[in-house]
């Protein structure tokens, strides 16, 4: 073991920025990160063992303990327990004979829950040693369980057909669907890649791209909506030695997908797309900041970029242009949601706990190791490149006047064809519920938990920065389902799950507010409880990231717009209960003392 | 020469004695120590002038132990820890117009509380047969007579049980805090909050 | 002091230096902003949030954002007033701090706090947790019971190699501020000392000794936190 971590830290040169990289390593040479590697990786790097323990503890794919030979990680957001989940999870506890949480004596099997892994058009699904299986049912968990009491390789337990699309690429061989619905300019299969980077720059000078982009009035496609030319402007002016493109592939949204998709379909536009953004602020690396959910697509997008550089499109003097040198190196992220905040992100890339920076300074001015950055998503870099091929003025066609051009949508839920969806911005939701073939719908989460949830007389509003904005995650609810029960308290939990903790805001609010949902639903509510939880909700607007200021949306947005559904749970003949329960709470002594709890109603 | 509001009440209520009567107060210690209680006295000769402003009720003071009429205000003392507890929050909440948590235990739980961290077996355990004060019970018995009070999983605020009105802070709440709400309730005057007189210890 | 800026602070007009942080520039315009997390001389975190100011409608926190020209700053509205002191309560509820039994109480700057914004009893619901107590150096207790994750000792508590004796672990509501086990047995007693000083309650204390301070003599007894700002 010792001999291990001594190699993975040469390998990243003993840069403490790259503890991140060593974790994973670690971890994927010996299935868990042991007190002694932890150990041997401080003195290495010469930190304390409890500095190397707080950037391993914040992150919840890193394993303090062995997690088994397979570790299961089953996916527990609401779709996937609108498709079954009780029932998987059930199966695989039975058949592994061991509880969620827990590993099997033998040391083969250990059972994880975690947060949405980008799959929501195909659950139930899970992660199995990086390898993801969807569309999972009791049949297929069990014989799943029974070839790994066996031993077989994790190859093997892939039976089914690949999915669609490139995942049958001898790179991915994956059981993912990218279930592209409807194409516009970015899925489109028009574009030649490098084609933007071969002809179009060495006419245009970086002010020029940056004109384009700025012309176009492209916002970042990540749900902030931060006009992308102002950004890329400002970083091309910050005064630095180096300057980084940052891509955030962290999409942790529960309910959005589509970045997977684009990564898997159209990487080449993507990373394209950075090297555009390198030539326009001047910077020569670029790292694709990608969530560790998304794993198995390592070897293929590594095979992408070197094909790239095999072809010139990345590299030194790019397309002739002297001293137009740019790269890409990839950078897995360990599971945590609020890496998906740009700040939290460079954090994240520099080895560190994700905790949000306090901005000013912005990433733009300073950002990775102290260096102007720009961080843009996904699809924002993918689009970029269209902007460019075709120019500012012909994407402002696209879209309407405030949010220019097209937006990729993953649609999930209750309809009849969950998948990804390219549509002009302007769209509005009752067009997109007949386009999925979605019926009898109670809501509609738009943007994800951080977003809101609407009902049907809302489905006339339109998607766009000033209407609805939307990272792109749509979930829909059909009328048979129990929104506060099933999906406010889920998506509270996941927040809760998910905070970095830094602000008391954040770290404490979504707790309270929980608990106070949780008394509802237990029939235990007055009318008062509403106020309070309004009222409460507004404390959260002082937490330093979006993340916090967002964390009690899915109490707000319902309590908003599913008014109802609260009130019909509120006791109609009390004013006041704060939930305590009598009987409950002498249970515990009363059978410890050995005696018949007696009450005297009187 | 008058010396505080409540005198200036009280001599105008000397005037109309017979068409008004005197404010009722009931006091009690939950899950406290008497402390609070202890510094309602401590406000020493005032206490002459509160006799003869407020008529007390159930109460240790005068030790009347059930309540005989309605009540005006209830002063609480102590947390609540056990079932009885429960039942005499419950019965001042019903018999008493204003109720106010006085003090650490009443408003947060308090020494007392030191143990919500603890499973209540384990407090048991410690206290009936673990402890190394308990030699005596060989057999480790344990207290399961009907009539005793139940214990509760944890020590609970006041305002978690019951609804509540006022809060004092203070462990004990220093004297003069106790005074001044006093006035203030019999009065209807605002209540002055001097710096010095707030404290949580 | 030729970079003289002007800004308002609730209306009113004030000098600074630019790029002075608004905490600080308030406090030499005789202005206090509450503060918890914060300390003088100490990169800020903005991690108590008690310090939020309203600037062009956005809430931002005062010990990290620097003061600029022309900026209006809005400090002592009702509503900003009642997010402090909601903060402090929901600090309140969220750890056990039992005020009576604490080492800390008179000198915490948490307790100051509530007194300062007279909170007598908080909104939320207690929590009453239960966390580790870990008491394993020959010199430090350390009760996550009590932390409020300023981090103050994260960022000054370090040994000669500049190493942090005390380090997050975890995140969210089960974040906790530990002690590295092996540095925390060799601390020395001023660094230890030193610690439980910058600890603003009494997460941090120095074994073997405790209430040295008789009630009436501690730090926030007869003056409330910020009494030493004025003009």
């Amino acid at each position: 073991m010792e001999n291990t971590v001594k190699q993975i830290v040469e390998k990243y040169n003993t840069n403490r920025n790259r503890l991140m990289d060593m974790l994973i390593d670690i971890q994927e040479s010996e299935g868990y990160i042991s007190r002694d590697a932890i150990a041997t990786l401080s003195q290495l790097l010469e930190m304390s063992q409890a500095d190397v323990e707080q950037t391993l503890s914040f992150y919840h794919f890193f394993s303090t303990k062995p997690r088994g030979k397979y570790a299961v990680y089953l996916n527990n957001s609401p779709v996937a327990y609108m498709f079954g989940r009780e029932a998987i999870k059930e199966a695989f506890e039975k058949s592994a004979g061991v509880r969620f949480g827990e590993v099997t004596s033998d040391g083969k099997i250990g059972l994880f829950d975690t947060a949405c892994i980008g799959m929501n058009d195909q659950e139930p699904a899970a992660i199995i040693n990086n390898m993801v299986f969807t569309r999972l049912t009791p049949y297929r968990v069990r014989e799943l369980v029974k070839m790994m009491k066996e031993d077989k390789p994790i190859e093997e337990l892939r039976k089914e057909s690949f999915g669609d699309g490139k995942n049958y690429l001898p790179s991915l061989r994956s059981m993912v669907s990218s279930n592209i619905r409807r194409k516009g300019m970015i899925l489109s299969d028009d574009y030649h890649f490098g084609t933007v980077l071969r002809e179009k720059l060495p006419t245009l000078s970086p002010e020029g791209v940056i004109g384009e982009i700025k012309h176009s009035a492209i916002r970042g496609r990540g749900g902030a909506g931060f006009p992308t030319g102002l950004k890329w402007e400002f970083c091309r002016r910050a005064k630095g030695d180096k300057h980084y493109v940052v891509c955030n592939a962290d999409e942790g949204e529960p309910g959005t997908f589509k970045d997977r998709v684009i990564l898997t379909e159209k990487p080449e536009l993507v990373f394209e797309g950075m090297a555009l953004a390198g030539y326009a602020i001047g910077g020569e690396e670029g790292i694709l900041y990608i969530r560790y959910e998304y794993r198995y697509m390592k070897d293929y997008l590594e095979e992408v970029l070197h094909k790239m550089r095999k072809e010139g499109l990345l590299g030194t003097n790019i397309s002739g242009i002297e001293g137009f040198n740019f790269d890409i190196r990839i950078q897995f992220g360990a599971g945590a949601y609020v890496c998906g905040e740009e700040s939290a992100l460079l954090e994240s890339l520099e080895g560190k706990r994700g905790e949000p920076r306090d901005k000013p300074p912005f990433p733009v001015e300073r950002g990775y190791l102290g260096y102007p950055t720009i961080i843009n998503n996904v699809e924002t870099f993918a689009t970029a490149v269209r902007i460019v091929q075709n120019g500012g003025e012909w994407f402002t066609q696209f879209g309407t006047d405030d949010s220019t051009g097209t937006k990729i949508l993953s649609i999930s839920g209750d309809c009849m064809f969950p998948g990804v969806y390219e549509v002009n911005w302007g769209f509005n939701v009752e067009d997109m519920l007949d386009m999925v073939g979605a019926y009898d719908v109670q809501a509609v989460q738009v943007g994800g938990p951080s977003g809101t949830l609407i009902g049907p007389d809302e489905f006339h509003r339109t998607l766009g920065y000033s209407d609805l904005s939307t990272g792109g995650s749509m979930i829909i609810f059909g009328k048979q389902r129990n929104l506060l029960r099933d999906v406010v308290v889920n998506f509270m939990e996941f927040f809760i799950d998910e905070s970095c903790g830094s602000c008391s805001t954040c770290r404490n609010m979504t707790q309270v507010m929980n608990n106070k949902l949780k008394k509802i639903l237990a029939g235990k509510g007055v009318a008062n409880d509403l106020k309070d939880l309004k009222e409460w909700g507004r404390v959260l607007n002082a937490s330093r990231c979006g993340l916090g200021q967002t964390a009690a949306n899915p109490i707000i947005s319902s309590l908003k717009n599913f008014r109802p559904l609260y009130e019909a749970l509120l006791q109609k003949d009390k004013d006041f209960d704060e939930g305590f329960d009598l009987e409950k709470s002498v249970q515990a002594s009363c059978s410890y003392v050995g005696r018949v709890p007696v009450f005297n109603h009187h | 020469m008058i010396r505080n509001p409540l005198e200036a009440i009280l001599n105008s209520n000397k005037r109309e004695e017979k068409t008004m009567s005197k404010p009722v107060v009931a006091t009690t210690s939950l899950a406290g120590c008497f402390g609070c209680h202890m510094s309602l006295l401590d406000i020493d000769e005032r206490i002459l002038t509160l006799i003869e402003l407020v008529e007390f009720n159930k109460s240790p003071v005068d030790d009347i132990k059930t309540f005989t009429k309605a009540v005006d205000i209830g002063l609480i003392e102590g947390g609540v820890c056990n079932s009885e507890n429960v039942e005499v929050l419950k019965s001042f909440r019903k018999h008493c117009k204003i109720l106010v948590s006085v003090g650490e235990c009443a408003i947060m739980g308090g020494l007392p509380a030191l143990r919500n961290g603890i499973p209540v077996e384990e407090c048991l355990h410690e206290a009936y047969i673990g402890g190394p004060t308990v030699q005596l019970n060989k057999d480790g018995i344990m207290p399961n007579d009907d009539e005793l009070p139940m214990l509760l999983d944890k020590v609970y605020p006041c305002h978690e049980i019951v609804k509540i009105d006022y809060f004092l802070p203070g462990c004990p709440p220093r004297a003069d805090l106790i005074w001044d709400a006093l006035v203030a309730l019999v009065t209807g005057d605002p209540m002055k909050l001097p710096y010095e007189v707030v404290k949580f210890d | 002091m030729s970079n003289l800026i002007k800004f308002k602070i609730d209306g009113k007009e004030c000098m600074a230096e630019a790029g002075k942080f608004i905490v600080d520039a308030a406090a030499d315009n005789g202005i206090y902003i509450p503060t918890l997390c914060n300390m003088k001389g100490v990169k800020p975190k903005g991690a108590c949030r008690i310090c939020s100011v309203r600037i062009n409608g956005r809430l931002m926190t005062s010990c990290t954002t620097p003061v600029a020209d022309g900026m209006e700053i809005e400090s002592n509205s009702t509503d900003i007033q009642d997010l402090r002191k909601s903060i402090i309560e929901l600090l309140f509820v969220s750890g056990n701090h039992f005020c009576p039994a604490c080492e800390k109480s008179g000198n915490c700057e948490l307790q100051a706090l509530a007194y300062r914004y007279q909170m007598m009893v908080p909104r939320y619901p207690y929590e009453f947790p239960m966390k580790p107590v870990d008491a394993s150096s020959p010199r430090i207790i350390k009760d996550q019971n009590r932390c409020i994750f300023c981090k103050r000792c994260i960022k000054t508590i370090k040994d000669e190699t500049g190493r942090s004796y005390f380090v997050f672990r975890n995140r969210g509501h089960k974040l906790e501020v530990v002690l590295d086990e092996e540095m925390g047995k060799t601390i020395n007693s001023a660094t230890a000392h030193l610690a439980m000083e910058n600890c603003p309650v009494g997460s941090i204390l120095v074994k073997e000794k405790g209430f040295d301070t008789p009630i009436g003599k501690r730090k926030y007894d007869k003056e409330p936190i910020g009494s030493d700002i004025k003009l």
